[in-house]
């Protein structure tokens, strides 16, 4: 019972963290802008890091843990650095 | 599932809820990153998934490892910290860089630079 319904629960809630990458994803896909996928990039990142804790709850161990923490840490630099190249790239260059 | 058996039901009840929770809330955030039409629209519906959705998921994620190993296991803080001090900054800078080519572009529909303060009179 108590098994059935964690189950349940972690099986929905990675389903819906799939569709919520598929949408960022396609966002990322269609744009229309520089900055609307460097936004669903920075989005991607941080619905890939949930569904890695989702992982980590339903396998029981923690070695999830660290990859989810690894996610966010490249998804900062990864947004920053872009962001700092959006706003410079076009001016000074 | 090697845990999901072993953790009594008072315990596997907040861990499911707080589960879908924050992945409703991802799961909204994304939608509405889709959905929405400009830019600076855009912006605030992934902040949904990013504070709330993330920080239930941490929660959840902490009560169910204390409980199936009878002892706190707080290392999910780390995650809420970074998170809690990163996302502010790296949107402010995204929404300030998208501010700057729309400037630089000339679009009507973004308002121009604040005047720049008058030089103090000679005295």
């Amino acid at each position: 019972m108590t098994a059935a319904l964690l189950g349940a629960a972690l099986l929905l809630a990675q389903l819906m963290l799939a569709v919520a990458m598929g949408c960022a994803a396609l966002r990322a896909l269609v744009g229309p802008r520089a900055q609307d996928r460097v936004l669903a990039l920075d989005t991607l990142y941080v619905n890939a890091a949930m569904l890695l804790l989702v992982f980590g709850i339903r396998t029981g161990t923690t070695h999830y843990f660290e990859a989810a923490l690894l996610v966010t840490l490249l998804g900062f630099v990864a947004t920053a650095a872009l962001s700092k190249f959006l706003m410079r790239g076009e001016v000074i260059e | 599932m090697t845990g999901a058996a072993e953790i009594p039901f008072w315990a596997a009840l907040p861990v499911a809820v707080l589960v879908l929770f924050g992945a409703g809330l991802g799961l909204t955030g994304s939608i509405g990153l889709l959905r929405l039409r400009g830019f600076y629209e855009r912006v605030h519906a992934p902040t949904l998934g990013t504070t709330l959705g993330i920080g239930s998921i941490l929660i959840a994620s902490m009560l169910f490892f204390s409980v199936l190993q009878t002892r706190p296991v707080l290392h999910e803080l780390l995650i809420a910290a970074f998170i809690v001090v990163t996302t502010p900054v790296t949107l402010m800078l995204l929404a300030r860089a998208a501010l700057h080519r729309d400037r630089a572009e000339s679009d009507p529909s973004v308002p121009a630079p604040a005047a720049p303060t008058a030089p103090p009179p000679p005295a």
